[in-house]
Parts: C-alpha cells; sequence; structure tokens
C-alpha cells in the first residue's frame, strides 16, 4: 500500500482518475484543449479492453457515452466550450432516463470560438443550466493536478451512485499543468458500481425504487432485465406519462435524490477562517491565484481566510455560509465576468459586502488583482 | 386440397382502415356498421396470410385449418 | 408466425392513426428478428423522436426511446460496449435523413453492426406535416405550401455509398419481400440499412390527393419498380418512381469484431 509518485498533466490526470474508478468507454471529438485526454483514453483503454471511440461530432459523443452506460460500461466523455454546449440536449436526457455518465469539461474562454488554448472558467453556469428544464447538477471543479485525479474519480463514483451525468470542470490552467502529484495507493481508492435490481426480471420495473434511497437499481442491456426508456416523462414502468401527479414525483424524486444527500458531497479546502475577518472564496485554476493572494495577504498581516470550492454544484451553500457570516469583506475570485458570485451574494446576509475578482481575457488571473479587493492591503 | 385457413379479429385494435378487406384475394371481410372489420365469408378462407402480413394494428390472425378430409 | 410474444400487449392498441403504414413496419421487423432466431433479452431497440420512433415502446426488448437524430449515436455506443448485443435502430425520413442524416452515414462507413430500418412516410407526422428531406418535389405540405421545391434525397444510394454492407428498399403494399428484406438485414454482421415506404393517410395523403390508405398503398403499388429492372430505364422513365430490391450485399469485417481484434492483438504483445 504505497502512494504513487509522478509527474503529469491536469488532462491525464482526468484520464487516470476516470479509469482507476472503472471507466471502460470513452467517446469523443477533438477539441482544444482536451484533446489529451482523449488521446490518452485512446492509448490506454485497448490494452485493458476497453473501448476508445472518435465519434463524428459532440452530440454524438454524449449521445454514444450514454448508449454504452446503458450496457454496463462506466463512461466518459471530454469537451471543451463550444463542444459543452453541443452536448446540453444529450446531458438532460442522461438526467432524465437516469444514465450514470462523466463529462470532463476542459474549459477556454468563450463565448462561440473564443480563445481555443487560453483559460476561463466561462461554463459554471452552463454546467448548472445549460440544458432546457429543471433539474439538479453535480460538478466539480479541481484547482490542482492531484485534485484532478481525485475529484475525476469522485464524479464517477457519484455518476453511478446517483445515476446521472457529472460533470468536471477543468480549465486550461490546470487539463495543461504539468506537476508533481503524490495519489493514494490504488488498494485506498473506494470504487462504487452502479445497483443491480434485487427482484425477478418479471417483476422489474426500471424506476421503481426498491431502496429508501431514491435511486433505482439499472441493470445492463443483456441481463435480462428487459424495460423501455425514455425521454418523457415517465412513471416507475418507464412508460411515458404526462399526469401532473406523475410529473410532480419524477421531477421531485430527481432533485430529492441530491438534495437528501448534498452534505455529504460537499467537498471543499479551507484555510484560516477562524483568525479571519476578510474571506477569499475559489475554485479551479483560480484558486491557486487566490491561494497565493492569500499567503501575501497573511505575510502583511491581514486576516484573512481562504476558501477553495471543490464541488461547484450542487453549490455547497451551507460551507460558504459558515464561512463568510461573520466576516465583513468577501471577495469571489474567478476567470469570468462574475458567475459563482452571485450564488455567494444569494445565501449571503446582504449587509456583508461581497467583491468580485474576475478576470476573462484569457489570461489566468493574478494574486495581485485578488489582493487589490482586500480591505487594508495598502 | 387447397390451404384453408381461419380468421379472428381482434376488435378492440381493428381501427378499421379497411386494407385487408380491399386486398382479400376472396373478399370474405369487410366493415361493420361500427367501422370495425369482421369475417364475413369464413369458408372461403385460403390463408394466404395477406391480412394479416398488412394489417398496420395487429387486428387480424390467419390460422391454417389442418385437413382432416 | 406467432407475433403475440413480442409485444408489450398492454400497450397495445397503439398511437399511430388508422391506416398508417408503421404497425404493418413494425410486424415486419418482429418477424424478421423471429426468424433471426435471437434471444430477446440480447435485442436492444433504439429510436429518435418521431411517429416511427415510438415504436419501440410496442416491442418487448430492451428499448431505448431517445432525442431526436441521435438515435444512431446512442447505438454506436451500445453495440460498442457490448458487441454480443443485437441492436436495431428505428426511425424515420425526418429523425434519420434530416437531423440525424450524419451520424447513418459514419454508422455506414464504420460499417458497425446495427440494423436500421427507416420508416419513410414522406413527412414529419408528429408535427403534424411538414416536409422532409425525402418528400418527393411537387408534395404539399404544411411548410412547403406551394408544393416542395425540394429534390428528395436517395438514402439506399448514399448509405451503399457509404459502405453499408447491406441496403435494401421496400414498402408497405409489397409486405412479402419487405419482411425478407428484414430477415437478411438482421441476418448480417455489418451494418444495415432498409428503408421501408410508409403510408401517412392524415398528413401526407389527404393533401396529396391520397384520400385513403387504400389508395396510398394503390400509389405504392404503381409506383414502384424492382431495382433489376430500373437498371435498364432512363432516369427520365425513373423521376417520382420507388425502386425496391436490395441495392447492396457485402461481407466486409463488422467493426466491433475488428475492434476484439486490435484488443487481442494488443493484449497479446502484437502492437
Amino acid at each position: 500500500m504505497s502512494e504513487r509518485v509522478s509527474l503529469m498533466q491536469g488532462n491525464e490526470a482526468s484520464v487516470e482518475g476516470a479509469l482507476d474508478a472503472g471507466v471502460r468507454f470513452y467517446a469523443g471529438y477533438p477539441i482544444t484543449p482536451s484533446s489529451e485526454v482523449a488521446e490518452d483514453f485512446a492509448a490506454k483503454l485497448p490494452p485493458l479492453g476497453g473501448k476508445f471511440i472518435q465519434m463524428e461530432d459532440e452530440i454524438a459523443s454524449m449521445a454514444a457515452i450514454v448508449g454504452a452506460s446503458l450496457a454496463g460500461k462506466k463512461a466518459v466523455t471530454a469537451t471543451s466550450g463550444p463542444g459543452f454546449s453541443l452536448k446540453q440536449e444529450i446531458i438532460g436526457f442522461a438526467n432524465m432516463i437516469e444514465a450514470p455518465c462523466v463529462v470532463i469539461n476542459v474549459q477556454r474562454a468563450g463565448p462561440s470560438t473564443g480563445l481555443p488554448t487560453s483559460p476561463a472558467q466561462g461554463d459554471m453556469m452552463q454546467a448548472r443550466w445549460g440544458t432546457h428544464g429543471d433539474h439538479p447538477a453535480l460538478a466539480v471543479a479541481p484547482s490542482s493536478v492531484a485534485d484532478t485525479y481525485l475529484l475525476t474519480f469522485q464524479a464517477v463514483n457519484w455518476a453511478e451512485r446517483f445515476r446521472m451525468p457529472v460533470m468536471v470542470m477543468l480549465d486550461e490552467t490546470i487539463g495543461h499543468l504539468r506537476e508533481k502529484v503524490i495519489l493514494p495507493s490504488r488498494e485506498e481508492m473506494i470504487i462504487v458500481n452502479r445497483k443491480h435490481p434485487q427482484g425477478s426480471p418479471q417483476s422489474f420495473q426500471p424506476y421503481d425504487i426498491e431502496d429508501e434511497d431514491l435511486i433505482p437499481p439499472l441493470p445492463p442491456y443483456g441481463s435480462g432485465y428487459r424495460f423501455h426508456t425514455t425521454g418523457l416523462y415517465h412513471d416507475e414502468t418507464g412508460f411515458p406519462a404526462n399526469r401532473p401527479e406523475i410529473t410532480k414525483r419524477l421531477l421531485d424524486r430527481l432533485h430529492d435524490k441530491i438534495d437528501r444527500y448534498k452534505e455529504t458531497l460537499y467537498l471543499y479546502d479551507s484555510f484560516g477562517l477562524r483568525q479571519a475577518n476578510q474571506l477569499i472564496i475559489s475554485y479551479g485554476g483560480a484558486a491557486r491565484s487566490a491561494k497565493a493572494a492569500w499567503r501575501i495577504a497573511r505575510e502583511k498581516g491581514l486576516l484573512v481566510g481562504l476558501l477553495i470550492l471543490k464541488t461547484i454544484w450542487p453549490f455547497p451553500e451551507e460551507i460558504v455560509a459558515q464561512a463568510g457570516h461573520d466576516k465583513n469583506n468577501i471577495v469571489v475570485a474567478e476567470m469570468n465576468r462574475g458567475q459563482l458570485i452571485g450564488e455567494v451574494e444569494r445565501i449571503m446576509d446582504k449587509r456583508i459586502p461581497i467583491r468580485g475578482a474576475q478576470r476573462a481575457d484569457g489570461v489566468l488571473i493574478t494574486p495581485e488583482q485578488i489582493l487589490a479587493q482586500l480591505e487594508g492591503v495598502n | 386440397m387447397p390451404k384453408k385457413g381461419e380468421v379472428s379479429i381482434i376488435e378492440k385494435r381493428c381501427k378499421g382502415c379497411n386494407i385487408c378487406a380491399t386486398y382479400c384475394p376472396k373478399k370474405i371481410l369487410g366493415l361493420r356498421e361500427d367501422g370495425k372489420m369482421e369475417v364475413k365469408d369464413p369458408d372461403n378462407c385460403i390463408a394466404c396470410d395477406l391480412c394479416e402480413l398488412r394489417c398496420p394494428d395487429y387486428a387480424i390472425k390467419v390460422e391454417v385449418k389442418e385437413n382432416n378430409e | 408466425m406467432e407475433l403475440e410474444k413480442y409485444f408489450r400487449e398492454n400497450k397495445l392498441p397503439h398511437i399511430w392513426c388508422p391506416g398508417c403504414g408503421h404497425g404493418t413496419v413494425m410486424s415486419s421487423i418482429i418477424r424478421g428478428i423471429d426468424k433471426a432466431g435471437w434471444d430477446p433479452n440480447k435485442v436492444v431497440v433504439v429510436s429518435g423522436i418521431g411517429c416511427s420512433s415510438r415504436a419501440p415502446g410496442y416491442m418487448d426488448f430492451n428499448t431505448l426511446h431517445t432525442v431526436h437524430g441521435r438515435a444512431i449515436a446512442f447505438a454506436t455506443g451500445i453495440k460498442l460496449a457490448n458487441p454480443e448485443l443485437k441492436v436495431i435502430v428505428l426511425t424515420g425520413d425526418g429523425d434519420g435523413a434530416a437531423i440525424g442524416g450524419n451520424h447513418l452515414i459514419h454508422a455506414c462507413r464504420r460499417n458497425i453492426g446495427i440494423k436500421v430500418v427507416l420508416f419513410n412516410n414522406y413527412i414529419y407526422g408528429m408535427t403534424s406535416g411538414q416536409y422532409s428531406p425525402m418528400t418527393p418535389e411537387g408534395s404539399l405540405a404544411t411548410t412547403s405550401p406551394y408544393g416542395n421545391i425540394e429534390p428528395p434525397f436517395d438514402l439506399c444510394e448514399l448509405t451503399k455509398s457509404a459502405n453499408a454492407n447491406f441496403v435494401a428498399r421496400g414498402t408497405v403494399y409489397h409486405t412479402r419481400p419487405l419482411i425478407s428484406y428484414m430477415e437478411k438485414a438482421f441476418a448480417k454482421d455489418g451494418f444495415s440499412y432498409v428503408e421501408a415506404i410508409s403510408q401517412c393517410p392524415t398528413y401526407y395523403g389527404r393533401r396529396n390527393r391520397l384520400k385513403s390508405p387504400v389508395e396510398m398503398l394503390e400509389w405504392q403499388k404503381k409506383n414502384s419498380v424492382d431495382i433489376k429492372k430500373a437498371a435498364d430505364m432512363e432516369p427520365e422513365e425513373l423521376q417520382g418512381k420507388i425502386v425496391t430490391g436490395i441495392f447492396a450485399d457485402r461481407e466486409k469485417e463488422e467493426y466491433t469484431a475488428r475492434y476484439d481484434r486490435l484488443i487481442s492483438e494488443i493484449q497479446g504483445g502484437k502492437k
């Protein structure tokens, strides 16, 4: 049981994390800055007996991983902004039919083709609200290469446990960052698999809740449990049903299955929160600059705390509220024109000033930009 | 001996499109007033199966009769 | 042949209009599956959106009703993830030729072992009668009120050129040949495409002076030309005709079998 030390890139670490979590299927389409993810899967899956396929477009890639998931494989795709936009309809479908899968989005500056090789965090709200209709979302944002490994592993586990798509919101900074990582031994990594039905195929109803956890079991195609699946609103049998009470019941359950467990899903790092009267909140690539800013501020004798969010959706409201309620200045550092700052504003007491340290010109935000939003720096 | 068939209609599925009756070579089928198909001349079925193959609603079955003579 | 064991009996009667040809296409598919002798537990039927795509709900297999146009892409993931599954895609002239056209071409190119049956009724029925890429020129539709000015796709020629292992076109009127194309298509390992000319009395027929389902079948009968006969006809003579028969029948290596061979080469140290 020894830890693993190596030098790797964020994109590579996402592949390692996925493979260690049991992923054996990848479908994707080339797009910068995520292409290394596809290339790495293409090299590593076949020797493991897994399948890699380069599909004809982004939408087809998303469809293929949902299909592979229903056939029993843990499946992943990777993309960047334009592809993430294209995949949205099927991300919604996967939410509706409850198909486990993972989407890695190595964010670049948008909108449109934007800056293909430059970092950004402009898709954070798209990860929440990108597809039409109401649905919950699960998304993580790594801020280091080691985090990328661990959070992608976690994303696969969550996809299996909650039967839904999980987004790994990388950004170009982390995707292309090469650094030394120390990973736990494989024996220490606990793999979660989707539930298999306990009853007989004859009595099986695909959306019937056997356990208290609100998550129906999912047998793979070919196992004898034949069932129907549709993106239409459906009842326990899987067949279309449009009565208001059935619609409400399904939509409530899709939300409740995450709401009920949300506090166990909040992953974050915090530094010096207790002895602080100011707070920096950040995530992903921007969190590296936030950490540098926090260190400098501390060296200057300022009482500043730092909260690095790893789980983005569901938004860790209780964690943010707890960290920020007694502060007199909150700085939200992100590489966009202000996305998660809206979530912070929504949950905090309106009397606490909240400032954005934002940068959306394709360049990594600097510690100085973040420091400039703190009180008493100069 | 020519083949003999026995035709039956599953009424709840029949939508009265009249395809089976039109193409029955022995003209043994016809629409009732309520819009459902009925077998008017059961003895003349030659078990060609065309009605069953074409029926879009799976509402008509042809069984080949055993020839006991 | 006993169809009933393949139906989800409690879902019948189906939602299709009286005289709609889709029911006949679906029973032809079931007859083909029966002939193939597949274990229903190993059969996956995938569809997109549209009238044709409602068929899987009535069929007692593993069935997946997906989003518009992408059924073949879902099916590709299913087949590649578990090649022992028998994967059938049911699509229509809108779902398969318009929004899903690119997936069709690439599935042909890969020669992946998916069987695509395209229900061609020349119209978007579910959205009540817009013209599709396969609507004949001159036809009236809600979005071609002055007559369609776009030439229709010939997807049999397209799929044949794109490397499909098996390609055929039949009509609902000519039911026995249609069933035989299903049987042949399902017996193939590689990619198969069967186009079934179906009738939409509600949205195509009424607007185009084909007043009943029977008139529409008569139209199929009158306008069909066997592919062997068509070979000797001039393009002008074939204008507006339905060429039926087998367009391609090949035995190229199927994609997932090729993939598994690659994996064993890699694992055996040959790559």
